[in-house]
């Protein structure tokens, strides 16, 4: 109990304003969280798979997203119980750590959870349980590397990359084209990979969009696309083998950080001063001309009367352009980003074979395409569709492609889709619960049945019978001692996913079984929720 | 053990069966709503707005009307944004793509009734969609080569969107009007060099285009009012006293002779840049900001046409026309490209005085002068020529042409159909539904014009499916006719984006299956 007595009998409190509070503890405690967690991953057990339905969600502000990614959906949720926020972080930490599999985290935590509550009502110890979890999921892991392929890959041969964002993007709206969003999203990444350092920065690779047009037109665009247009109306909108000048100057008069006055108190001064005013413009534009640039990016706005020197003297220019774009334009042109007109050199110039300006539609949308860049490690992916949400959704599957075509430049390890390695996964965790001597057995038989569930996920979502499938599929795997069978989602006609070439990476598999597994044993840990009662 | 609480308060949360329920509902009745404009007879809008003034818009343009709806219905948001696409992208349509995104959901409700499952449905639709484009592709014809036959195909196409608004009464003059003003971009399809000016009075017949370029400003006072081989500068520059812009700079005088001092040298400074101006040789001069009484008295002491405050497109569209630069500063007059004319004179229209220039250098840009009983019907004329332009502009860029008044669908009906007998599965249910959707379209059409829509489309489709046929309904006489010989277009590349957007639309709302509302924003309540 909260209230305790001191040696002389009096009451006093230890938590204060118990009745504004409200708390469980012990069983219900942990009951109730299994609930709350549970009830997540129901939500996103429908989108799982190929054939998973997406979730429309509508934000405070009225907007509309409608998305099939996990990650996506629970933070646009607005959770309020603490135990689905953790389950936001742990389908977020997926996203973060590897950018796909955010939906497969949370239904194996929910599995998991399931598995735990059917524990706790045997009498077993939630740590006792939390340790068996966390030798089942070291055997699962261990297991998942034994069956894991290394497949080859080079620049040249580029197929089982694209096979496998194939099998990322087939479970969001636009898999109607997903062998060519595949390859967008594989020949960009490898174009900033670097193969040595098996690493890749995501950051070099732009996604932009722009509603209209249909799907299939989107494309990879070696060089930068910029939603700015020509400061001047009558500027060039075409040029070639352009030196760029890319300035985090504004075209106005200085403005010294220091406080100081011009103070004004004769005509002579007057004039002077404005003599000085016509100069600085004259020279900032004349130092652009004179190191050979024939294009000025800026961060910043220009004054009209530098746009018209500027237009005057035949040098194009951009203004406001944000300062991701500055750097991303400055790595693909191989310029220097300049942040004074003094340090202006010919060097620090970047260079690109073509800058164009395109405009769409009947609107007066136009975008500024800077290509055949020096240095082509800077690329653009630029998606087109029917609609707002379509283009969102693009994003973000896009973002999955190339997350998981990453990974495997980190590390080329495959494993087996389509429930395949969790079938796998849970043959052998069970296999290995009978040769564990304590209680932590049951757990670790449990693992297996809750590893089982994503399987049978996948086969409830593609209209085909759970049960009798994942049965049919497991003995096939402990018959014919193939770790390739899978769930046959597409109705293709066969269960070995290597003939359906359904791959997914092996850091991504692990990283879900560890990461589900790790907030599972947090969950299972907490016995006292103390939260202040609703006022 | 059910949990209480998931979602914060106020929050929803509407699952399975309910959600798709709530956005087929949805869907449905943005679609019904526009259903009744589709079609040359189809009827019109009257939209009040809820603001100040309530003021009354009358319009049958799809988009138009669903922008000003305030909607909750996720799924009615995605339709209204995909009519919002289609105007940005193509211009006209926007109606259609609507109607048809929601028959295509009605039909999938049905689907669903019978339990067949919304990815075996997407699936059927996707094929469907993809057969009935690749239709279509064969079917076009493309008169590029042929610049007379070309330029009537453009009048048949702007005829046929013309006829469902509130032009289609003088619809050849508007639709000459249209491809004329099409025809001088050469290609473009910056639409911005084509100005539409609205002014009351007159008859909607009196409306004309002009190859010059009309201003709609006045002449400074004491100015010439007619000028001949004008040379014009087009300025964007203060004209105020300029302001200085280095930073920090203050005033700081001791007495009122140096406050004159100062103001004698500010104007001083205003003159020597008007001198600067009038060097240039010019004799009209157009700024877009505002023209101080002072620099306007000495622009009219050097007999120079002085116009003020032009609005940034004026500027930009006079620049194209005229051949002219956008010049801020004056240091360099030898070097300034001016714009030229033959004549510059003020014109009455109405009651109002305009500028008008004739006689331009380059005749990229026209006007066109909409003249009509009220500012409603105005505003209407303006958005249906708004439509048509765009139609133009983009079949410009893609010359590929298809007959009207629902031939398309009956083609792409027929080749579906054709398709839903070939497969087999439960997805040929949902391609036959596919082309009941399309087939839907006509029998709007139809139906709008008070025509008997079942015997009609009856009839339609058994000639389609004799042979090659130009059959499609003639609203004006209530039968099958010769879509051909009435001379009804449509262009390729708006009906590809109807069909492929209603399409992506519907596959997106058959997908949900769980509609999450986040409780909305509470607004501060301002008194």
């Amino acid at each position: 109990m909260a209230l305790a007595f001191d040696e002389f009998g009096r009451p006093f409190l230890i938590i204060r304003e118990q009745e504004s509070k409200t708390r469980l503890r012990g069983l219900d405690a942990q009951k109730a969280n299994i609930a709350a967690g549970k009830a997540v991953a129901r939500i996103l057990r429908t989108s799982l798979g190929p054939k998973g339905m997406d979730k429309m969600i509508q934000s405070p502000d009225g907007d509309v997203t409608i998305t099939n990614d996990g990650a996506t959906i629970l933070e646009s949720m607005d959770v309020d119980n603490q135990i689905a926020k953790l389950m936001v972080e742990l389908s977020k930490s997926q996203d973060y750590e590897i950018g796909d599999g955010t939906t497969g985290v949370v239904v194996m935590a929910g599995a998991l959870l399931e598995q735990a509550e059917r524990l706790l009502d045997q009498g077993i110890h939630p740590i006792r349980i939390a340790e068996g979890f966390e030798m089942a999921s070291r055997i699962a892991v261990e297991h998942l590397e034994h069956i894991a392929h290394k497949f080859e890959f080079s620049l040249t041969n580029i197929e089982p990359l694209v096979q496998t964002c194939m099998t990322t993007l087939s479970s969001k709206i636009v898999n109607r084209c997903k062998r060519s969003l595949a390859e967008v999203a594989v020949k960009a990444v490898l174009a900033v990979a670097d193969l040595e350092r098996k690493d890749v920065n995501l950051d070099l690779i732009k996604v932009e969009g722009k509603v209209g047009g249909k799907l299939e037109d989107t494309e990879l665009i070696c060089g930068i696309i910029v939603d700015k247009d020509m400061s001047h109306p009558q500027m060039p909108k075409r040029i070639e083998n352009a030196k760029i000048a890319i300035l985090t100057c504004p075209f106005e008069p200085p403005k010294p950080k220091t406080k100081h006055k011009v103070d004004i108190d004769t005509v002579e001064k007057f004039q002077a001063l404005r003599k000085q005013e016509q100069q600085y413009f004259d020279e900032m534009v004349q130092k652009c001309k004179d190191v050979g640039s024939t294009l000025v990016i800026c961060q910043w706005g220009f004054d009209d009367e530098a746009n018209h020197l500027l237009m005057h003297r035949g040098l194009p220019a951009v203004r406001w352009v944000g300062g991701v774009e500055l750097e991303l334009i400055a790595i693909a042109t191989g310029g220097r980003i300049v942040p004074r007109f003094q340090e202006l050199t010919p060097e620090k110039l970047g260079k690109a074979g073509l800058v164009r300006e395109k405009s769409f539609g009947t609107t007066k949308d136009r975008m500024l395409y800077i290509e055949q860049c020096a240095n082509s490690r800077a690329v653009t992916i630029f998606i087109r569709g029917g609609n707002k949400m379509i283009i969102e959704e693009t994003k973000r599957s896009i973002h999955d492609a190339l997350c998981v075509a990453r990974n495997l430049i980190r590390n080329n390890s495959i494993v087996y889709g389509g429930g395949a390695a969790e079938i796998s996964c849970s043959v052998a965790v069970e296999a290995a619960a009978d040769k564990n001597p304590g209680v932590e057995q049951y757990a670790i038989r449990a693992f297996a049945d809750a590893l089982d569930s994503i399987p049978m996920a996948l086969a409830e979502n593609s209209g085909l019978q759970p049960i009798d499938t994942l049965t049919a599929v497991k003995s096939q795997q402990i018959k014919e001692n193939n770790p390739h069978c899978g769930i046959d989602c597409n109705d293709v006609g066969t269960n070995d996913m290597r003939e359906q070439d359904v791959f997914e990476t092996l850091i991504g598999k692990q990283q879900q079984i560890l990461l589900a597994t790790q907030v599972v044993k947090m969950i299972l840990k907490i016995d006292d929720v103390i939260s202040p009662s609703d006022y | 053990m059910a949990v209480e609480k998931l979602l914060k308060d106020e929050a929803t949360q509407e699952k399975g069966e309910r959600a798709r329920m709530a956005s087929f509902v949805g869907a449905m009745a943005i679609a019904d709503l526009v259903k009744t404009t589709l079609g040359p007879k189809g009827m019109d809008k009257i939209l009040q707005s809820a603001g100040r003034g309530h003021s009354v818009t009358v319009t049958n343009d799809g988009a138009t009307i669903l922008k000003s709806l305030h909607i909750d219905n996720p799924a009615a948001k995605v339709l209204v944004d995909i009519s919002k696409v289609q105007d940005d992208e193509v211009g006209d349509g926007t109606t259609s793509v609507v109607v048809l995104a929601g028959e295509l959901l009605r039909e999938a409700e049905k689907l669903i009734a019978m339990k067949i499952h919304p990815m075996t449905i997407i699936s059927g639709y996707r094929m469907a969609a993809e057969c009935a484009r690749n239709a279509l592709t064969q079917k076009t014809k493309d008169n590029k080569e042929n610049p007379e036959k070309f330029r009537s195909d453009l009048t048949k196409i702007a005829t046929t969107t013309l006829c469902s608004k509130i032009l289609s009464q003088d619809k050849e003059h508007f639709a000459k009007l249209a491809v004329d003003a099409v025809m001088r971009l050469k290609g473009s399809t910056n639409l911005e060099s084509i100005q539409i000016i609205k002014k009351a009075g007159g008859s909607l017949k009196d409306s004309f285009l002009d190859e010059g370029f009309i201003l709609d400003k006045k002449i400074g006072v004491g100015q010439p009012k007619r000028i001949e081989n004008a040379k014009i500068l087009v300025a964007n520059t203060a004209m105020d006293t300029d302001k200085v812009k280095i930073y920090g700079a203050r005033v700081r005088v001791d007495s009122m002779a140096r406050v004159a001092q100062i103001e004698g040298a500010e104007k001083e400074k205003m003159k020597e840049k008007v001198q600067k101006i009038i060097s240039h040789g010019i004799n009209c001069f157009v700024n877009r900001q505002l023209i101080y009484n002072f620099p306007e008295e000495l622009f009219a002491d050097a007999g120079v046409l002085a116009i003020e405050h032009a609005d940034f497109d004026g500027i930009e569209r006079l620049a194209l026309v005229t051949g002219g630069e956008i010049a801020s500063t004056f240091d360099d007059p030898g070097s300034v490209k001016l714009g030229h004319c033959k004549l510059i004179e003020e014109i009455m229209i109405g009651e109002d005085k305009l500028i008008h220039f004739s006689g331009v250098e380059m005749g990229q840009a026209c006007t066109i002068v909409l003249r009509g009983a009220s500012s409603h019907v105005l505003d209407e004329a303006e958005r249906s020529l708004h439509d048509a332009l765009c139609v133009l502009s983009q079949t410009v860029t893609d010359s590929r042409v298809l007959l009207g008044g629902g031939w398309p669908e009956m083609v792409m009906c027929r080749e579906v159909d054709e398709l839903a007998r070939r497969t087999p599965g439960k997805k040929s249910l949902a391609i036959e539904a596919f082309s009941r959707a399309l087939q839907s379209i006509p029998t709007i059409i139809a139906d709008n014009a008070g025509l008997d829509s079942a015997d009609l489309i009856a009839q339609l489709r058994a000639e389609h499916h004799k042979s090659e046929t130009n059959a499609g309904i003639d609203v004006i006489t209530g039968a099958v006719g010769d879509m051909e010989k009435l001379g009804i277009s449509e262009s390729f590349k708006v009906k590809q984006a109807i069909l492929l957007s209603a399409t992506e639309a519907a596959e997106m709302i058959l997908r949900v299956d769980e509609i999450i509302t986040c409780a909305p924003r509470k607004r501060e309540d301002r008194v």
